[in-house]
């Protein structure tokens, strides 16, 4: 039954810093490469090299800019992927029973041999975390790389999602966020991390941390003694003549 | 959100031939000798067409039959199950009324099946809170409404009809108002989307990508907003107005026509209005709203 686990024993999930992403999408690629050649059937693109080309992704950089009333604008990079919701709205809609959350590491997966692909679950999503494959005609989204993360197969420095290994700015982080002394939560904890679209009610497990303060002048700056009142030396005199001229 | 015509096929066809269904099944439209087989072929063509269209805006049909397991928390499900006993039963009924051994608890059980089966289509909508205009009781209400209306037009009920169309035309512009607010109401933004709202105001700066892709296409779907009240005018007009006048006419059976055919049309723009029409809040991410 595609009802959802009353508990799960750990909510594995990412942790994305806003500060630190740099917009690169190397993210985007390294989930694309990974999620064509391994996992479940390959992330399609139809059209791929014609005038309308659209391709399946589970992660996608996305890029706001925030205008404050009275600071200049700041432009933030904003990936986006599926937040694995503890009330993931995505599971119950499903009539096949193909979407499903894991119980032991809360997990939202598709099981692509029972999906039917009605695209309801995409619906359901506030996140746009679901699309269908335009090959394959199932549904495809983020599985945390569950086929890395257990792969004793792989060297463990690899055991993480393809995401967070390959970002060169370090803004993505993986782990257990039910447990409050991993890393993850301690990070979320310090840095005030938030839930995306709070009100829809899905209790995401994926956190964001905000950007930090920009062009922040210290409050003694004011009572600090001018290092150069004036240009002096020939630069000084040319000033001065100048002044004297015009 | 991106109004397929398949959905529209659908949701208009199966709501009118299950609306005619019930009326066959609690004994209110002609349900013997040869103007019942009619009334029945119409309403099993009817019903049966719509739900088969149904299956064209699935990308693996070949499996549908797995949408009968999960019952208990999916509303696509119930309405697989429920329409599934609806065909089953009201065919059933059909047969034993036609040869003249009418049984009417189990027309009534058809006709309940009939009415819970359009009751599950719209809850499938109504259930979405990723889409405002659709997250409501007025939504299953108004499908059910229109499915009724359907049903006492094509089984000939002309003054009930005129009662119900103009019922269901005042119940229309309400739903129309209530929606309008619901999504100047909603809570969800580019702010709330982000979690950046409290820092100023937040705009998408660039999309992720320079072409569309499924989600944009299937759920980012905008009608001209300088359209929407013409097409309102227009759905209003051919499903209630035009037939009202009609069926206030002397009666032709040529008239009743015409009026079922504009109720049938009207129909389609609205149904067409639904989908378009609606908003859903991933378009906060692709700074496509409002």
């Amino acid at each position: 039954m595609t009802d959802l686990p009353t508990h799960t024993d750990r909510k594995l999930g990412l942790v994305i810093d806003l500060d630190t992403c740099v917009g690169c999408h190397a993210c985007v690629v390294a989930c694309k490469g990974w999620n064509t050649e391994n996992y479940g059937a390959p992330l399609g693109d139809a059209d791929a090299y014609g005038a309308d080309p659209v391709g399946a992704f589970l992660n996608r950089v996305h890029t706001f800019e925030i205008q404050p009333d009275d600071a200049p604008a700041q432009i933030v990079h904003f990936p986006k992927s599926c937040l694995h919701c503890d009330d993931a709205p995505c599971v119950t809609v499903c009539p096949t029973g193909a979407s499903y959350k894991r119980s032991e590491d809360g997990i939202v997966l598709v099981n692509e041999s029972t999906c039917i692909g009605c695209g309801l679950c995409a619906w359901a999503c506030p996140y746009g975390a679901r699309e269908q494959d335009p090959v394959e005609k199932v549904m495809k989204k983020c599985t945390l790389c569950v086929d890395r993360i257990y792969n004793e197969a792989l060297p463990e420095i690899d055991r993480t999602p393809a995401c967070v290994r390959t970002c060169p700015a370090g803004a993505r982080h993986f782990g257990d966020l039910s447990d409050p002394e991993s890393d993850v939560s301690q990070l979320v904890e310090e840095r005030g991390g938030f839930d995306l679209m709070p009100e829809q009610g899905t209790r995401p497990v994926n956190k964001y941390l905000p950007p930090r303060p920009r062009d922040e002048i210290d409050v003694l700056a004011p009572f600090l003694a001018p290092v150069d009142d004036g240009p002096k030396g020939f630069l000084g005199w040319l000033d001065r003549t100048l002044d004297r001229i015009g | 959100m991106h109004p397929a015509a398949s959905l529209i096929a659908f949701t208009t066809l199966s709501g009118l031939g299950l609306g005619l269904l019930a009326f066959l099944g609690v004994g209110l439209a002609p349900d013997e000798g040869r103007t019942g087989l009619v009334f029945f072929a119409l309403a099993f063509a009817l019903a049966g067409g719509g739900l088969a269209s149904s299956a064209l805006h699935l990308g693996h049909p070949e499996r549908a039959h797995l949408a009968f397991t999960q019952w208990r928390s999916s509303w696509l499900s119930r309405e697989a199950w429920l329409a599934s006993g609806a065909l089953a039963t009201m065919a059933l009924h059909a047969a034993l009324s036609l040869a003249g051994w009418r049984i009417a608890p189990l027309g009534w059980l058809g006709a309940a099946l009939c009415l819970g089966t359009v009751g599950a289509t719209a809850m499938i909508y109504a259930q979405l809170r990723t889409v405002p205009r659709w997250h409501h009781p007025t939504t299953p209400a108004l499908f059910l409404a229109y499915a009724i209306t359907g049903g006492t037009l094509l089984s000939g009920h002309v003054i009930a009809a005129i009662v119900l169309l103009a019922l269901t035309g005042i119940g229309q512009v309400i739903v129309w108002r209530l929606g309008d607010g619901r999504v100047a109401a909603s809570r969800s933004d580019a702010g709330t989307a982000t979690g950046l709202g409290t820092r100023g105001r937040v705009r998408l700066f660039e999309g992720p990508h320079t072409g569309e892709n499924y989600l944009t296409r299937e759920m980012v779907f905008r009608v001209a907003r300088k359209h929407v009240l013409p097409l309102r005018a227009i759905a209003l007009i051919l499903a209630v107005g035009l037939p009202i006048v009609l069926l206030a006419l002397p009666f032709s059976h040529l008239l009743a026509l015409l009026a079922i055919l504009s109720h049938l049309a009207g129909l389609i723009v609205q149904r067409w209005l639904f989908f378009a029409e609606a908003e859903h809040v991933v378009g906060h991410y692709y700074g496509r709203t409002g």
